[in-house]
């Protein structure tokens, strides 16, 4: 059993009126099943209302789940008494930078976590010093967050949830609201907490570019998972993708192209890179056939 | 305007002012206000003045910093000098229609403003130079005592640290609804007070909402990592007097008795 595991996960956002009569259901989870390995880089995908961020929310204890279990390493969020280990083992970092950050500087605001768990003292400076260093972002420790940029904020609130030193990582779209610099900032961040401190990562995004180096992707879809599997194996059902709403990366997408047109390209071609090798290929075979 | 508001920014640089313990800093600012309230004499302004001189230049803080914060207050100013210039009874110097300056009426003005300038200068330095949240730190463990009563200490501090954390966000957010607003053509510049109190009102919605959806995200985001409430909570940062604090209290009571002296002489 991996760190993370989800068991039929059901769940509804009920609106009441004023008569706390039920009044309106939003089935956002309707029976997900997963189980996340511990040390893996999985990427949730999904457009708009798919259920993930709901998902994310479940993953340490914020939102409940209506029907089904979540264990977080063997505890489930659903028990009370598992609570606070539940969010100490899954970090959680936002969309919105401004509104995670609560010290009004960097270093404070990185130590907030360790603070609320009653790590004495000392060990709080020794963590919020290993977490800034992890980022990069010890340059700025005594900076006002509002001075740093949206790639920055979204550093610190990284090294926030790193300093409470989880096992696991739950990111709900953290670069939705950055520029395309601080995107690769954070993704790269992310990445190499990853590899470096072997720290399970759950990215939920919905910027193809990010879920290439994935080790798994996941696809959810009104609520269900509908694809699993390796990014390879996922992008290479270029059409059942688009009939989710999710675009593929643009590499991806010239190579369905020129596969329709007749080109003997392989499937789930990711990176330029490759394209360019397949290509390359290709076209010496051509001119090998020629010269004959 | 808005952003002329310094209060709640404070100037990151090392100095021995920034590393007193906040309590010192609280206390020290608070004695200085009272001897502001007690001075009557031009020594015990030039007192206030050598004070707050000195504190500036150990802050280290650049001195444009604090002039800025002076102009919130401008208006204020300028109305409570004519009220002193004009009302105060007493030998006159000269009269327009029914208003009359009068000499001790100037003394007054003058010393108010002075008292009004130096007030706000030393409020903004000890933001200038301590963290919201040590400030708030030092209220809490300042006012502790408090909880015995009832009082709710420990949450009333850390939501003024997070309402100071959140004046420039929404500073920002303001600006950002203004500049869309007038680029649709809203007018918050011409028109009487009251037209353009009414022009604010479209301003003030969106604001609300936005300042609304924040707070829950905050609240989710600080439950995400582990926050309930003081119980149990370590400090990163715990207050403890240094000798310099000591020494620090020890110039307080000198110029306290100062301050008491002139007063009394």
């Amino acid at each position: 059993m991996g760190i993370i595991k989800a068991v039929n996960l059901i769940f509804d956002y009920i609106r009441h009126d004023d008569e706390e009569n039920k009044d309106e259901i939003n089935h956002a989870l309707r029976g997900v099943s997963l189980d996340i390995a511990e040390g893996s880089f999985v990427a949730v995908l999904g457009h708009n209302g798919s259920g993930k961020s709901t998902l994310a929310k479940l993953m340490n204890g914020i939102l409940l789940p209506t029907e089904g279990t979540i264990y977080i390493s063997n505890m489930s969020t659903s028990d009370e008494e598992h609570l606070w280990n539940v969010r100490k083992t899954a970090g959680m970092v936002f969309q919105n930078p401004d509104n995670q950050i609560i010290g009004n500087v960097v270093e404070e605001d990185v130590g907030f976590g360790p603070e609320n768990m009653g790590v004495p003292t000392k060990e709080i400076w020794e963590r919020v010093d290993e977490s800034l260093e992890a980022v990069g972002m010890t340059a700025y420790r005594l900076q006002s967050p509002n001075k740093l940029s949206g790639g920055q904020k979204q550093r610190v609130a990284i090294a926030g949830v790193m300093a409470m030193k989880p096992r696991c990582i739950v990111l709900d779209e953290p670069t939705a609201m950055l520029d395309p610099n601080g995107r690769r900032e954070v993704i790269r961040t992310v990445r190499e907490l990853n590899r470096q401190e072997g720290i399970t990562v759950l990215l939920i995004t919905h910027y193809m570019e990010e879920v290439i180096d994935a080790d798994r992707v996941v696809v959810m879809d009104g609520g269900h998972v509908v694809m699993d599997g390796t990014p390879k194996e996922v992008f290479s059902h270029v059409k059942e993708l688009k009939q989710y709403s999710l675009d593929v990366p643009q590499v991806t997408e010239l190579a369905d192209e020129l596969r329709a047109e007749g080109l003997a390209l392989p499937e789930g071609i990711l990176t330029i890179d490759e394209l360019a090798d397949s290509l390359a290929g290709i076209l010496n075979g051509e001119k090998a056939w020629q010269s004959k | 305007m808005l952003r002329d508001i310094t209060l709640g920014q404070y100037y990151p640089v090392d100095s021995v002012l920034h590393r007193l313990d906040p309590r010192t800093k609280l206390f020290g600012t608070l004695v200085y206000i009272v001897t502001l309230f007690i001075a009557d004499h031009i020594l015990a302004y030039i007192a206030a003045a050598v004070f707050l001189t000195a504190a500036i230049r150990l802050s280290r803080v650049p001195v444009k910093f604090m002039v800025r914060g002076l102009k919130a207050v401008v208006f204020l100013l300028l109305i409570s000098v004519s009220f002193n210039l004009f009302l105060t009874p007493g030998r006159p110097i000269f009269t327009i229609g029914f208003l009359k300056m009068t000499w001790e009426g100037v003394e007054i003005a003058a010393f108010m403003s002075i008292r009004l300038v130096f007030l706000v200068m030393g409020s903004t330095l000890l933001t200038l130079t301590t963290t919201p949240n040590q400030l708030t730190d030092g209220l809490e463990r300042s006012l502790g005592f408090l909880k015995k009563v009832g009082v709710p200490v420990h949450e009333v501090s850390m939501m003024m640290s997070i309402a100071l954390r959140f004046i420039p966000i929404l500073v920002e957010e303001t600006d950002k609804i203004m500049k869309a607003q007038m680029a649709r053509g809203a007018d918050f510049e011409s028109g009487n007070l009251i037209q353009r109190a009414k022009a604010m009102v479209p301003l003030l919605v969106p604001l609300f909402i936005s300042a609304f959806r924040r707070a829950t995200d905050l609240a989710m985001a600080m439950e995400a990592r582990c926050y309930r409430g003081g119980e149990g909570r370590t400090k990163m940062k715990p207050l403890h007097y240094e000798r310099r604090d000591r020494m620090t209290y020890l110039v307080y009571l000198l110029y306290f008795a100062l301050c008491v002296a002139i007063r009394f002489l």
